[in-house]
């Protein structure tokens, strides 16, 4: 009656097996390690970057205690914090300013554990310190640039097709153009309305003019601010990436807020500088006339500026700007159409198209620079021959090797600069010694929680007992398997859900254990009495659990940050403790008094 | 066989009615009074507003701190020690200036010139607009999940069952708002959680007796409805007892080992627990006779098609 069939005693082996592989990491620790990754995301880690790495260390004497490629980053480990310093700053000399050298903490389990993806929980900023932002995109700022461009767009379209204007106004992100005739603003609705699909254009007739009302269409609005929120967030990697934080979380949450957590940072105020502050974009003419020995040794002629390339080496480009950044509206990579190549497609705003136009006729075959200006340095992102006059406010940029690196370069072009301020909504802070200290907190709770419990189950239900709290320890490795495998962020709500779960996953064990007692009581043979325990225990457990998930799940859906991690817990919490609870409990009991035919009496 | 209830008799619960509705009324109202009275003490996460907390290498003066923070300029400063006599916690409402996120710098640089050992422990700044978010979304939570566990509680059992678990749930987290308001306990995210979790899970112990309910209905054939419910209790009393003492015993390891951080969080399950099982089994099990539950609603009309077969 209370056999299982062989298989379920494998299937029970193997789930045990594999959660203790899972849960074996957490119990490594952490070794310092120096991680190193390129800034620009399409740039590939290789074993030549690997090599280079470990001659660096090697000709500074830094010994190390494994270097591995992991993802798209290199990982040094080391024995000690103090040689992890040291090689940061020789790796940070030797590989320069296109890698991101950032001190980070590897797990200590061996590689073999790796290669089967066990790794160690991820733990969350408030058990491994750093900070948390939470930023606001100020969507309203968006559309007002976006309206101003427009302003300036159909000042150049209008004289350029010479049609009459009074003046263009605008208020918030409505714009509106003033004429004295109906014939002219009736010109003005053809031209502009076939050059601004995206605009809805409403004519109006008043007593002192005449005048045309320009907004932008509700998909266009959603598309302002989509590009805004993309813009931004494009920006904050590139400047996350400078801060050299080894793993930052940069997304977007909601329509107009971008969370960014940088673990381990200490210095909040630097890195809320670093996030809040503008760059800008600047398209000058490069001097060809410029000796070229003379550019790569630094020294600039006169009239112009000796800037490095992100394509190698240094260039020299004129002073005077031809264009900033604000001329750009967008930029998306794309396809050249009669070659095939990579390329980046650019649109202008309507002075920024004028002024290219003209400037392109004249240097037909010269070279332009693109540059991106931070903390005051510049630094050419790319600068391509000019083939023909370039009208229209389109501008194609070939030379990119790949599509990857043409869309890396559309990314820098508009993550020059944010599209619209951002403002920081929430912020949380923890410092490193208090993640610490939170860690070691939910463990301790756990720790005495979890053996009292044990202590009262085997005092009052004697081997049954045993069986129950085997089972308990059994769900706390499945729980942590569970979390390590998904990768799940471990917080200190989390830990406190893993101890809650414990506490009432004790409470199918105790429901069986009630039910058996009460069979026998009732004069049923032991065997019998485990057989109904169970069996009627289960519809009961199967309810009391279920109404806990739907506490879980709108915890989880409804929640944010702290509450989200303890959901997540619960939720996985509860699915792991039905299985345990029941099924390898009952396997306990199975082995241990299923073969007895005879059974006279069972330790409950 | 160690057992701490060995009831040979079913005990007379439901004859208890009067005194026990009576309990349940008073608490109640207590509640509703301090909520009404006193008001939840809502933490940052949910007003708004700055906290800092530091520890400092000697116990703190708390004045020194003061006058520091005094001379940066920002308003309504409060200070106060957090555990122990070198922690302190810092808070400052929400300012309308724009500026409010370089708030904690300022704090921190002040404290710093003053004694530079002065170490960051851990800043919350939430947004106005973020904290009635946060508060928003736990209210809309909170209801989702009184409505979630009613309508799994009526389709698994009947509507007056999940009309009863419910009520007595609510009752739960009144008591428990109470409590905190009572006393103005810190009322942050994490407690919230620790709301919603008892709510899931003291709905458990109702559900619990129902199901025995439910199956004394179909055994116990000649007994009336109060009697089937008192036999229920009666028989679920000792595992109701132990499973709450063991998810007690894991509430009190958080109260004492868990730090300030998992404090109020237990505290906040400690009320849930203690009053989980009061009211699933001393107002759920009332309300459902007062709800008027009958043999008939469980026992469906399985002898009337024998009838007709006749």
């Amino acid at each position: 009656m209370n056999r299982f069939p062989p298989w379920k005693y494998i299937l029970i082996g193997f789930t045990l097996v594999v959660a203790f592989l899972y849960t074996l990491p957490n119990f490594f620790g952490e070794v310092p390690a120096v991680q190193v990754s390129p800034v620009r995301t399409s740039e590939k880690v290789d074993t030549a970057l690997l090599g280079k790495v470990e001659s660096l260390l090697k000709a500074s004497n830094v010994p190390t205690s494994g270097v591995e490629l992991a993802g798209n980053s290199i990982k040094t480990r080391f024995a000690s914090t103090d040689l992890q310093i040291k090689a940061k700053d020789v790796l940070q000399n030797g590989l320069g300013v296109r890698y991101t050298v950032a001190l980070n903490l590897v797990s200590a389990s061996p590689s073999w554990l790796s290669s089967i993806s066990a790794l160690p929980m991820y733990l969350g900023l408030d058990l491994r310190g750093g900070v948390h932002f939470l930023l606001e995109v100020d969507m309203k700022a968006a559309l007002e640039k976006a309206a101003i461009r427009y302003q300036n767009d159909f000042r150049t379209e209008l004289r350029n097709d010479k049609i009459r204007y009074g003046r263009i106004s605008r208020e918030g992100n409505v714009v509106t153009v003033h004429f004295a005739t109906r014939d002219q603003r009736d010109a003005a609705i053809n031209k502009l309305g076939t050059t601004f699909t995206e605009l809805a254009l409403t004519p109006e007739d008043l007593a002192e003019g005449f005048t045309l009302t320009a907004r932008l269409k509700p998909q266009t609005e959603t598309k302002v601010q989509e590009f805004a929120l993309q813009q931004n967030i494009t920006t904050l990697r590139n400047r996350v990436n400078e801060l050299g934080v080894a793993e930052p979380v940069i997304q977007q949450q909601g329509a107009n807020r971008v969370v960014v957590q940088l673990p381990g940072v200490q210095d909040t105020a630097k890195a809320k500088d670093i996030l809040g502050r503008t760059a800008t974009l600047e398209i000058r003419m490069v001097d060809e006339q410029a000796d070229p020995i003379q550019v790569s040794q630094g020294q600039a002629p006169f009239g112009d500026e000796i800037v490095s390339s992100r394509e190698g080496g240094n260039i020299a480009v004129k002073k005077d700007v031809v264009l900033t950044g604000d001329s750009i509206t967008d930029a998306s990579p794309g396809f050249d159409n009669t070659s095939g190549q990579a390329a980046v497609h650019i649109n202008l705003d309507g002075k920024g198209a004028r002024i290219f136009r003209d400037v392109t006729r004249e240097n037909v075959n010269k070279r332009m620079a693109i540059l991106l200006i931070e903390k005051g340095v510049a630094e050419a992102i790319t600068a391509p021959v000019i083939r023909e006059e370039i009208g229209g406010g389109r501008v194609q940029i070939t030379g990119m090797e790949t599509a990857q690196e043409a869309s890396d370069v559309a990314l820098l072009l508009r993550a020059g600069a944010l599209a619209a301020p951002m403002q920081i909504v929430e912020e949380r802070t923890v410092g490193p010694s208090m993640g610490a200290e939170n860690i070691e907190k939910g463990f301790h709770s756990n720790l005495w929680g979890f053996f009292a419990v044990v202590a009262f189950m085997v005092i009052y239900y004697r081997i049954f007992g045993l069986f129950s709290s085997i089972a308990l320890a059994i769900n706390g490795f499945f729980l942590i398997a569970l979390l390590s495998m998904m990768q799940a962020t471990l917080t200190l709500p989390g830990m406190a859900a893993i101890a809650l779960t414990l506490g009432m996953a004790i409470d199918a064990n105790v429901l069986i254990n009630e039910r058996i007692r009460e069979e026998i009581r009732a004069g049923s043979t032991p065997q019998a009495a485990i057989h109904a325990g169970y069996d009627r225990a289960w519809g009961t457990i199967l309810d009391s659990n279920l109404t806990t998930l739907i506490a879980g799940i709108a915890l989880f859906w409804l929640g944010s940050g702290p509450v989200r991690g303890f959901a997540v817990v619960l939720c996985l919490g509860i699915l792991t403790s039905m299985f345990s609870a029941v099924t390898v409990s009952r396997a306990m009991v199975n082995l241990t008094y299923g073969r007895q035919a005879r059974l006279a009496k069972v330790s409950i | 066989m160690l057992e701490f209830f060995p009831f040979k008799r079913t005990i007379p619960f439901m004859s208890w009615g009067k005194v026990t509705t009576a309990i349940s009324l008073l608490t109640f109202l207590f509640s509703v009074w301090a909520l009404w009275d006193k008001g939840l003490n809502l933490g940052v996460d949910f007003t708004g507003g700055t906290l800092i907390e530091v520890r400092t290498s000697q116990p703190a003066d708390l004045n020194t701190i003061r006058t520091a923070l005094e001379k940066t300029g920002l308003p309504e400063v409060s200070v106060q020690s957090f555990g122990t006599s070198r922690d302190v916690l810092i808070r400052l409402p929400v300012k309308s200036d724009a500026n409010a996120a370089q708030t904690s710098n300022r704090v921190m640089a002040a404290l710093q010139a003053a004694d530079p050992t002065v170490e960051l422990k851990r800043v919350d700044f939430v947004g106005p607009q973020v904290g009635k978010e946060l508060y928003d979304n736990g209210a809309l939570a909170l209801l989702v999940v009184a409505f979630g566990i009613m309508a799994y509680l009526a389709i698994r059992f009947e509507w007056r069952f999940a009309l009863a678990g419910m009520l007595a749930n609510m009752h739960d987290i009144v008591i428990i708002l109470g409590v905190f308001a009572f006393f103005q306990w810190e009322f942050t995210l994490t407690v919230l959680a620790g709301v919603l979790a008892v709510l899931g899970y003291s709905v458990n112990e109702s559900v619990v007796v129902f199901d025995r309910i439910r199956e004394n209905i179909r055994k116990m054939r000649g007994a009336t409805i109060p009697e089937i419910i008192d036999d229920a209790i009666t028989r679920t009393m000792s595992r109701t007892i132990i499973t709450h003492g063991a998810t007690q015993i894991m509430v009190l390891s958080m109260l004492f080992f868990g730090g300030e951080a998992l404090h109020n969080f237990a505290l906040a399950l400690t009320i849930g627990i203690m009053f989980g099982i009061y009211s699933s089994v001393l107002v759920a099990s009332p309300l459902l006779l007062m709800f008027g539950v009958k043999r008939e609603h469980f026992i469906k009309p399985v002898e009337k098609k024998e009838e007709a077969v006749v």
